[in-house]
């Protein structure tokens, strides 16, 4: 049984569950703050930038503390995340054609009525 | 010896390698040796996480490539997704509800991967029941939330009263997808607390508790994005 226990320490660092704790709650504030940001009525620029923030917060602290991402070796890290480029780029041409066919249209709909 | 093929001595000298950065990545690809000192099911949740991740990722793309395109006004979710509670009129509550819940049972999960490392079995399997309770009922308001929003709003795939059709198409694509994720985790929790207290692996080890959050936490950090971008937007 000790052999097992050693065995299954071996990758894993075990932070103490205060530190769940007090991310759980964090979780919990930001949750709360974008529920406030459609609460509120914000809008605009300040609505899409509070949205991003506490959303990219979240996700770090769900990624880094709750997955051990924080814990892992950098060889994981890269091989988790390099392919996430891929995905920027995909987001990045289809928001500029979005943006090209959305003008297309409105000059379609202004010609024909 | 039951987690990973290696002998010990190499996994000792792979949990004594202090390298950092650069080196460490370099040293774990060309050391004749597995890659990654993990157990192989922990390495191949990683990879299904990863591909999981595309197929949001291409879900949500899709649905912004709707949303930027469209000449119709999109309908406001604030508004679409309100409730009335005791005669008080409440913006987008139910998905206040469903978020916090969701955030609940990713706590209840951390603390089950802690408990179950510090052999608190006992803990542990009650911790991942909670963890699939929570689960279940976030299914259930999703369930509350889809028929309100057919019967009531009248929100179909193809159309909606509110504004641009593809609202509709979105909606039950991603949350439909994402809902499905959530139920094959609760499932997939309820199964495996249940082979933990039948005692399966108390000579495999407990990684299966860690592999099995590393799923649950990915099913509530998709909903971050969900919640920001569909919900929020």
């Amino acid at each position: 049984m000790n052999n097992i226990e050693q065995e299954s320490n071996h990758t894993t660092h075990q932070p103490p569950i205060a530190m769940y704790l007090k991310v759980w709650l964090l979780l919990f504030i930001l949750s709360a703050f974008s529920y406030l940001v459609d609460y509120l009525n914000f809008q605009g620029i300040l609505r899409w930038s509070l949205i991003l923030l506490f959303m990219f917060l979240k996700a770090g602290f769900i990624l880094s503390i709750f997955m051990h991402v924080t814990w892992e070796r950098l060889t994981l890290k890269i091989i988790l995340f390099l392919p996430l480029f891929a995905v920027i780029v995909f987001i990045a041409l289809m928001f500029i054609e979005g943006d090209y066919i959305f003008i297309n249209r409105n000059i379609t709909t202004v010609i024909n009525g | 010896m039951k987690n990973t093929q290696l002998p010990k001595s190499e996994l000792d000298s792979l949990k004594n390698d202090t390298e950092l950065g650069w080196p460490s990545v370099n040293a774990d690809w060309s050391k004749d040796k597995q890659v990654l000192a993990m157990p192989w099911g922990k390495l191949m949740m990683w990879i299904f996480l990863l591909s999981d991740t595309f197929i949001f990722s291409i879900f949500l793309i899709s649905y912004m490539s709707a949303r930027t395109t469209v000449v119709a006004a999109w309908p406001n979710a604030s508004e679409v997704f309100a409730l009335t509670i005791a005669g008080q009129h409440i913006p987008l509550i139910l998905i206040a509800i469903m978020t916090f819940i969701l955030i609940t049972s990713s706590g209840t999960m951390a603390l089950a991967v802690n408990y179950a490392y510090r052999n608190e079995i006992q803990k542990t399997v009650y911790l991942m029941l909670a963890t699939a309770a929570l689960g279940l009922s976030f299914v259930g308001l999703q369930a509350f939330e889809w028929s309100k929003i057919i019967l009531d709003e009248g929100i179909r795939p193809w159309g909606n009263p509110f504004g641009a059709e593809q609202f509709g198409a979105s909606f039950f694509m991603i949350t439909g997808f994402h809902g499905l994720h959530v139920t094959v985790g609760v499932i997939y929790l309820t199964v495996i607390a249940n082979r933990i207290r039948k005692g399966y692996y108390q000579h495999k080890g407990y990684h299966i508790v860690e592999i099995t959050g590393l799923y649950w936490h990915f099913v509530d950090l998709v909903w971050v994005f969900i919640f920001a971008f569909f919900y929020l937007w």
